[in-house]
């Protein structure tokens, strides 16, 4: 019988170690897997990767993640923060360092690891100071840069919904990345507000098959604050 | 700057200004800040369509305090309403809307804008101590038409419409229109076009704050 859900945060995040690189869904505080984030704070691991949207914001965990310098590098499109100043500060210290992605580029490059592509080309960037160093060519008349596909180890998603074989819903702006980075990872962790019994969820409101997802923990925190 | 120059339109006016001009049934993307405004100012006859980078279409506008739903925030991370008919995706189902040329229009702020439709809004340069790009190079890249509302000139009067970007670059040759607190300017293969001067300018006063060669329209 598979069941994916696990009991508590220790069994959802074994075998995550140090100079792990880790996929973490939301955008802004909405879908972000705040207490999955707030345990890995609490690992005292070292050297980690951290690929999200907004990396440098503040909620939960993320700070105490930064500030006890768990975090070598962050892979992200906005780590501004109009509610920290940790990233920021480690940053211009020189100790985090960081990979800006166009967002498009990042949603892209983690789905096409989820889908089994190794790169694409692309337009966006094409020509600016995020284009350096890639291979660059004209296709169809336009400048395109190759962009690799973004594996990781883990990723720790936050979900509206989930059944015992890891069948994932999201709530309105709560999808964002989350279901692209589902399937990217080694390992994928999922946060969900409800649990379901198999057949509850519509087929067709089934966003994130369960094949992608390996283990699920209930953690019903609530609405997300701002 | 002389003590009779006309007024300067306010970001309001320049958002309302820029509102006029979007045609009715457009899927429309608009940037944090300046563009954010337009909008307020869409006529009521025009069904336009607002897209926000983090999943969302048919974006309506935002709550009372008793009518705010958490889970749904737009890309500048403020509550808002969807309208009905609107539809919510994931990032990359997002940003291939964008990429793939599926906006009629996308809204952004600018650092500067050159004659040939670069367009630099997203980085002060090599010693920027807070970089972030967000989804500016997909928006430049991807929509049919991109339009910068910004000030004509910096505050130090330098203006931002150049002949080259000197600020690193967000997408190359993709604005079609600028809105400034001082015209309406089209980007065309032959450079910068005056369609329209706000009230009390004259040409020739758009053309002196202006880095580069303006034609008449």
């Amino acid at each position: 019988m598979i069941n994916k859900f696990v009991p508590d945060m220790e069994t959802a995040l074994a075998g995550l170690t140090d100079n792990a690189t880790i996929l973490m869904g939301g955008f802004g505080s909405v879908g972000q897997p705040v207490q999955l984030v707030d345990h890995i704070a609490e690992m005292g691991l070292k050297n980690l990767t951290l690929i999200a949207n907004n990396a440098g914001a503040a909620f939960g965990g993320m700070t105490k993640l930064l500030q006890t310098g768990a975090i070598g590098k962050v892979v992200c499109s906005y780590p501004r923060s109009s509610n920290s100043t940790v990233f920021l500060d480690l940053y211009r210290e020189g100790k985090v360092q960081l990979e800006l992605v166009p967002q498009g580029t990042l949603a892209e490059r983690i789905r096409a690891a989820s889908a089994g592509i190794p790169a694409f080309f692309t337009p966006t960037a094409a020509g600016t100071m995020l284009g350096v160093g890639k291979e660059t060519r004209e296709i169809n008349g336009r400048l395109c840069v190759l962009e690799e596909a973004i594996h990781a180890d883990f990723a720790v998603l936050e979900a509206w919904e989930a059944d015992r074989w890891g069948n994932l819903t999201y709530r309105l702006s709560g999808q964002n990345f989350n279901p692209i980075m589902a399937g990217a990872a080694k390992v994928t962790v999922v946060q969900t507000q409800h649990v379901r019994e198999l057949g509850e969820i519509d087929p067709d409101a089934v966003k994130t098959p369960g094949i992608y997802v390996d283990r699920v923990i209930h953690v019903p925190y609530g609405d997300p604050a701002l | 700057m002389s003590e009779t120059q006309p007024k300067t339109l306010t970001r309001e006016q320049m958002a309302a200004r820029l509102a006029q001009d979007i045609p009715d049934g457009w899927f429309v993307n608009l940037g944090i800040g300046a563009p954010t405004l337009v909008s307020n100012y869409v006529s009521d006859d025009k069904e336009v369509i607002f897209h926000s980078e983090n999943g969302l279409l048919g974006v309506g506008p935002a709550p009372d305090a008793e009518h705010v739903e958490p889970w749904l925030i737009n890309a500048g991370k403020q509550y808002v309403t969807l309208l009905p008919g609107a539809s919510t995706f994931n990032s990359a189902e997002s940003f291939g809307i964008i990429r793939g040329g599926h906006l009629d229009l996308a809204v952004l702020g600018g650092y500067e804008v050159a004659e040939n439709g670069d367009l630099a809004n997203w980085s002060t340069g090599a010693n920027d101590s807070n970089p972030a790009v967000g989804g500016a190079m997909d928006l430049g890249a991807g929509a049919k038409q991109v339009w910068v509302v910004m000030d004509h000139t910096t505050k130090q009067g330098v203006s931002k419409l150049v002949e080259k970007c000197t600020y690193p670059l967000t997408a190359l040759g993709s604005v079609t229109r600028v809105y400034t607190n001082i015209a309406v300017i089209d980007v065309t293969k032959d450079g910068f076009v005056l369609r329209e001067a706000a009230p009390g300018w004259t040409f020739e006063e758009v053309q002196e704050r202006t880095a580069a060669r303006l034609l008449r329209g």
